[in-house]
């Protein structure tokens, strides 16, 4: 009896926080078919006339597949090759640390409290001398570093649960380092490098810093998409949102499917 | 082999045409008169057919970070800017950016407004062309002022506008008394309380560039300026700027409006204005010091001096602020659109002043905004609602950031003064005033 309650109080709980998180999203999926009127009513109307003037308008004043094209490619291979690099840096500090190891795993993630408006000028002059700038190679670049510390601590974190025994009995089986990384930790570790990409993915993604500075006309993302269309003077809550809503929708129908998979490496080793 | 021939010419002929293609990179801020130049601008194109143009439309601060960050390092992305009054002096100053001279006698340059001409120049040089221009007005309800038997005066003085506000505000029905900007920032909430300040008295500096921000004038319009909003303002106002207040204006909840002429266009457009035809305005409000009351603010499009493409820019740019592009305008899209506040002549049409009543209340206040002689005492810099000054946007930012606590309750408004005067103070000093 006592276990059904607290079943049910946990249930509660849990879609109690899911729709407080989910009600910003539809909002701005309910918003984006307002009119501009009707977005800024108060209070604010849950019933309307639905209309695609909105979506009609920011389609025809950008150029959205040009900006998703951008946001596809530059965070799949800032990912890629955050992970490339992440992997086996996180396996030698998993399996063959030094007393350095967690001090530079510290230092690695404090890299990423310093404001970014910070080193703006310098990236900026470094981007503009080896013609970076307004390039795709170049925001793959800046969001594999700035992503490299989180992809560390994740991947560590995930190959510290995995049994030393069966690499050793690798080991005793004559496999080197890269076979043992191969060919036994990357398939016993497979959830966890998953959720560690799709979350390295979803923060290229939303990326707004780095991709507004370094970007005009060629390499720009979704994030410039959206921004376009905040004005400083004139109404433009219902565009924003039809064009949010635009530029959200790949990445949430991608963390749908795959959310099986995220929840499967969040909880990795949480059950042996 | 004919065919490898034909081929290899085909992509020769592209590759020449290609070279020989300029493409115009530009950045814009996301304002409805900027987004029919965008529509507009395949006109441009279509008679250029050697030009390309390449839009970044970027929100507001964005845009004054990602040029500012383009120009001071000399990247070289953008051949257009889209700036401001407060940047065109200042960036000139430092060759950032490339003189207008010699407009074709077909632009009529004359025909630029002059108070907004004066603003884009430097040393009698102009650096940037319009295409829009504002001053600030008082919009009021007239449905509301008839109920109450109030009667709206052409120029009314804080003092009225304080007894209208504390008559019509009707916390419980949602209707507050007056709304204006409460956003902390130089150009929010500042770009108002600075023409408050110019109109009670006060000024940013001194002659020798020392502070004049803890002083009774100062005092006296904070403080009314507080008052106002704490009393007869909405709640949450020090999150509200231009677009918020409009927002309540436009949904019937502000008996009163103090801010940007551009409004008016809004307010008036019934699919944009639940109160379209209950709008009416009047001169921006009136301290004890009768200047300095409105503000003078224009976008204006520049060349930076590191485009390569300067002959191309220049094109595009005195195309898209010419009396003719005007003419355009009105054709397309109506000439309700029309860029306002740039040239005498869109005010001389009667097409125009036909469908925008406010017309000519917005030249007029346009006109007689002064950005050299607004205070009652001298000042050293040039500008209304903000002193053309590099370190003005810092300064303006953080007085703007105290202002808004004294709004929330958070310090008295003798604190805030007083910790904005030495706050101030520093930077002066730093940047080597003193």
């Amino acid at each position: 009896m006592q276990s059904t309650r607290s079943r049910i109080v946990h249930a509660a709980l849990g879609w109690t926080v899911a729709l407080v998180m989910f009600f910003p999203i539809f909002w701005m999926l309910l918003t984006g078919f307002k009119t501009e009127m009707d977005a800024i009513a108060t209070p604010p109307t849950l019933f309307f006339a639905p209309t695609l003037e909105n979506y009609a308008e920011v389609h025809q004043r950008a150029d959205y597949l040009r900006f998703a094209g951008n946001s596809v490619v530059i965070s799949f291979a800032g990912t890629a090759l955050a992970i490339a690099l992440a992997v086996p840096a996180a396996y030698a500090m998993a399996f063959f640390p030094t007393k350095r190891t967690r001090s530079t795993l510290l230092w690695m993630l404090s890299t990423k409290m310093l404001p970014p408006v910070g080193v703006l000028v310098p990236i900026y002059l470094l981007a503009r001398d080896s013609g970076l700038l307004d390039t795709r190679t170049g925001l793959v670049i800046i969001y594999t570093l700035i992503n490299l510390p989180i992809a560390v601590w994740m991947l560590y974190t995930f190959f510290k649960e995995v049994p030393h025994e069966i690499l050793e009995a690798g080991r005793m089986d004559g496999a080197g380092p890269r076979q043992e990384l191969v060919h036994l930790l990357l398939p016993l570790a497979v959830p966890g490098i998953a959720s560690t990409a799709l979350l390295l993915l979803i923060l290229c993604w939303n990326e707004a810093f780095w991709s507004l500075n370094l970007t005009a006309a060629n390499a720009a993302p979704l994030t410039a998409f959206i921004a376009s269309f905040s004005s400083p003077e004139g109404l433009f809550w219902a565009k924003l949102s039809a064009a949010s809503t635009m530029a959200i929708a790949p990445i949430l129908v991608l963390g749908w499917f795959s959310q099986r998979q995220l929840v499967r490496g969040l909880t990795f080793g949480a059950v042996k | 082999m004919f065919v490898a021939g034909v081929v290899a010419g085909a992509l020769l002929a592209s590759t020449a045409i290609a070279r020989a293609e300029t493409r115009l990179t530009i950045a814009t801020v996301n304002n409805g008169d900027m987004i029919v130049m965008q529509r507009l601008s395949s006109h441009f194109e279509r008679q250029h057919p050697d030009i390309r143009l390449n839009w970044v439309v970027l929100e507001e601060n964005v845009l004054r970070q990602r040029v500012t960050t383009d120009i001071a390092t000399r990247g070289g992305q953008f051949d257009i800017l889209t700036i401001g009054t407060y940047e065109v002096p200042i960036w000139a100053k430092q060759g950032w950016l490339a003189p207008l001279d010699d407009l074709p006698a077909g632009y009529a340059v004359e025909d630029v407004l002059t108070p907004i001409r004066e603003g884009l120049s430097h040393d009698g040089r102009l650096y940037a062309l319009p295409f829009y221009g504002e001053s600030s007005m008082t919009f009021y309800r007239k449905d509301l002022f008839d109920d109450a038997g109030l009667t709206m005066p052409a120029q009314p003085t804080y003092e009225q506008v304080t007894e209208f506000a504390r008559t019509l505000h009707d916390p419980a029905n949602q209707r507050y008394g007056i709304c204006l900007r409460g956003k902390p920032g130089w150009g929010e909430n500042m770009a108002f309380v600075s023409t408050m300040v110019n109109t009670f008295g006060g000024r940013w500096f001194d002659m020798e560039w020392n502070p004049a921000i803890d002083t009774p004038e100062w005092h006296r319009a904070v403080g009314t300026y507080i008052d106002l909003l704490r009393n007869y303002g909405p709640p949450g106002a020090s999150s509200n700027g231009f677009n918020e207040n409009l927002a309540l204006f436009a949904n019937g909840q502000c008996a009163m409006w103090i801010d940007a002429t551009v409004a008016a266009g809004m307010l008036y457009n019934p699919g944009q204005s639940r109160v379209h035809d209950k709008v009416a305005f009047a001169q921006a409000p009136v301290g004890s010091w009768e200047k300095g009351n409105a503000w003078l603010w224009s976008w204006a499009l520049g060349i930076p001096s590191t485009s390569q493409k300067a002959d191309a820019a220049r094109q595009f740019v005195t195309w898209a602020t010419s009396a003719d592009y005007v003419g355009l305008v009105a054709e397309e899209e109506g000439w309700v659109a029309v860029p306002p506040g740039t040239r005498a002549s869109t005010y001389a049409r009667a097409e125009y002043t036909a469908v925008a009543p406010f017309a000519e209340f917005v030249l007029a206040a346009i006109q007689s905004a002064d950005p050299v002689k607004t205070t009652r005492d001298p000042k050293p810099y040039i500008g209304i609602q903000y002193a053309g000054i590099p370190e003005f946007q810092a300064i303006g930012t953080q007085v703007g950031q105290t202002i808004a606590a004294a709004l929330t309750g958070q310090v008295t408004v003798e604190q805030a003064l007083k910790s904005a005067q030495s706050a101030t103070e520093r930077t002066m000093r730093q940047a080597g005033y003193r």
